[in-house]
């Protein structure tokens, strides 16, 4: 039999958002369009209400129990997963992401390669940010005493506008490396690797609900975040100065932990990062354990 | 105003005999199952927002029945629950108090201390609730207990064995001796258990029986099993009330409970009673939530109203 040949009918991908585990379109209905560097259209992408917002914390305290208890081997076994699964789908986000910035294939791979990385790397952090942050700490009376660092909570993240991909996964990667859940607003003009970034995690063995990204107007889906009374953090990564000022005033309602924006420019995410980002979502808990007398006469035990 | 269904008793004449019973309950017409579903569904569609929203949100919060039926319930968790029934939001005066607790007898008198000089009422299972399968004395023994220590209503639940045997005389006689253990001084809630009925034609024959027997509400289930409250077989028991009165001038209560959670289902709830038996029956009067959860997600609801900000479950009490 020879080949068939035939003209083919486009297929079109519809990017939807990722809340709770699933693919939703925006509850609103609504989508708006995304297009490359040089303006020419890519895709519709949803625009969330502050409804998906609303169902994306939802979905994300319902997650939290289970991941902030799983065991930091286990997150870090998960982690290490998508970088797996990432690493199978790397054309697909080179060419997202060289669409997204405009940049040459060879470009956009390096920051695919050093997204990958970036996983693995937070993958590795799961088990031994507990040493470095906690331990015991020498006080004067017979006790152990121990600090242990918990996760915040439920975090907002706005991902950073102009790193579609690299900046995306340096922001998320140590919210979640820790046991916290986490709800992305992705780069509002290009959000398609952030969405893409669900497909995988999906795949990956994350709980649905550990991570939920939501696309559209970050000036429109931030505010009801970070005024969110069951929401414990936001970072202002993807806000200008005066929406970060904005939403800082709302967060402070609840005692939101905030993270400053920094200005970064882009070389900045290829930069090995420190532990910053993932203390930055932690709570530290000390507990006092007596051990009777431990003087001179020998120990008690 | 409708007489209530303490006086003469209407369709008497129907229960002569579990023969003329039967003949006439098996009369009623058939449901379209189909039908009702889409129906129900289509009403759930209703967008109610903004001032609409916030009626319907005090409405529902004053209609709810707070329910706590645990084995584990103790005098300190009633305690606080009739606290939370009178002021559900402790943070904001003007939300309303809810209509009443539902309790097990026992816990009657410290539900009745804990809601003293409020309108909040006290409920109180009875009639071997949840299964009902005990001897009748047993039964009234346990409805009288709850009287005496002062339940203002009785939610009995039928005997679903003699019901679903066609021993709808057995029912019937049942309904009547508890309606007249409660006294003049109880409502009374007769509960059939519709996730254990099988089928709509029961739903609403069990409806009807109920009237006539007297009670003064007809609630579709105890929340203990898998199936609760549907839109759809409320729809069913508020057409029954509707008829009924429409027939015999008697105005009978409906109570859905178990199952309903969120702010958004008890609003669909709302209009399905505007919309079928009548904005008569908006009103804890003849209409009330048997829930627990719910009473949260309507307080955290009430707030994002008041202050533009999605509320947490930090905010509200844990019961």
């Amino acid at each position: 039999m020879s080949e068939r040949t035939y003209e083919r009918l486009n297929v079109f991908k519809t990017y939807k958002l990722y809340v709770g585990g699933k693919f939703p379109r925006s509850e609103s209905g609504r989508v708006y369009e995304v297009s490359d560097a040089k303006g020419n259209w890519l895709a519709n992408a949803p625009l969330s209400s502050r409804k998906d917002a609303r169902d994306a914390v939802v979905a994300a305290r319902k997650a939290f129990g289970g991941w902030a208890g799983a065991t930091a081997y286990n997150r870090g076994q998960i982690l290490y997963r998508v970088a797996e699964m990432l690493e199978g789908r790397r054309e697909q986000f080179v060419r997202e992401v060289a669409d997204a910035e405009g940049l040459s294939k060879s470009k956009a791979a390096a920051q695919v390669d050093a997204a990958i990385d970036r996983w693995v790397w937070y993958a590795g952090w799961t088990d031994k940010i507990a040493q470095v942050v906690g331990g015991g700490n020498p006080v004067a009376g017979p006790y152990f005493n121990l600090s242990s660092p918990e996760p915040t909570g439920v975090v907002v993240v706005l991902a950073p506008q102009e790193s579609s991909f690299l900046g995306l996964v340096s922001v998320l990667a140590p919210v979640i490396a820790t046991g916290n859940t986490a709800i992305v607003i992705a780069g509002e003009k290009s959000p398609l690797p952030a969405l893409s970034l669900g497909e995988v995690l999906a795949t990956s063995d994350v709980p649905g609900g550990v991570v939920n990204i939501l696309s559209g107007r970050t000036a429109e889906i931030a505010p009801p975040l970070a005024a969110h009374q069951d929401v414990n953090a936001i970072d202002l990564a993807g806000a200008d100065e005066v929406l970060a000022k904005e939403l800082e005033i709302a967060a402070a309602d609840n005692l939101k932990r905030v993270l400053r924006p920094q200005s970064v420019d882009n070389a900045h995410w290829f930069t090995t990062p420190g532990t910053e980002r993932m203390t930055a979502f932690l709570e530290t808990k000390t507990v006092w354990h007596p051990t009777g007398s431990l003087g001179a006469g020998g120990s008690s035990y | 105003m409708p007489t209530t269904a303490s006086t003469a008793l209407p369709l008497k004449d129907v229960t002569t005999s579990n023969s003329t019973l039967r003949r006439y309950l098996h009369g009623l017409p058939g449901v379209d199952a189909v039908g009702l579903e889409a129906r129900a569904a289509s009403l759930g569609t209703r967008s109610i927002k903004t001032t609409a929203k916030a009626y319907a949100i005090d409405l529902a919060i004053s209609m709810v029945d707070l329910t706590t039926l645990e084995g584990a319930d103790t005098p300190g968790k009633v305690r606080s629950l009739g606290a939370k029934a009178v002021r559900p939001d402790p943070t904001d005066r003007t939300a309303p108090a809810t209509a009443a607790v539902c309790v097990y007898p026992d816990m009657v008198a410290v539900a009745k201390e804990s809601v003293a000089g409020s309108t909040v009422k006290v409920a109180s299972v009875a009639t071997a609730f949840p299964a009902g399968r005990a001897a009748l004395p047993v039964k009234l023994a346990d409805v009288r207990d709850a009287v005496a220590a002062g339940a203002d209503e009785i939610d009995m639940v039928i005997d679903r064995g003699a019901f679903l045997a066609g021993n709808y005389l057995k029912v019937y006689e049942e309904i009547v001796a508890v309606k007249e253990a409660c006294g003049a001084s109880a409502r009374l809630k007769v509960i059939f258990e519709t996730g254990e009925l099988s089928t709509y034609d029961n739903i609403r024959r069990a409806s009807w029986l109920g009237m006539i027997a007297g009670a003064d509400f007809i609630k579709t289930s105890t929340g203990k099993v898998a199936v609760n409250a549907t839109p759809a077989n409320t729809l069913l028991m508020l057409e029954a009330v509707r008829d009924f009165r429409a027939q015999t001038g008697v105005q009978v209560g409906v109570k859905p409970a178990g199952g309903i959670r969120t702010t958004k289902d008890a609003i669909k709830f709302l209009v399905l009673v505007n919309e079928t038996a009548g904005a008569d029956w908006l009103d804890n009067h003849w209409f009330r939530f048997g829930a627990s959860s719910l009473l949260n997600d309507l307080l955290m609801q009430r707030q994002k109203l008041t202050t533009g900000r999605y509320s947490g479950p930090d905010y509200v009490t844990v019961d």
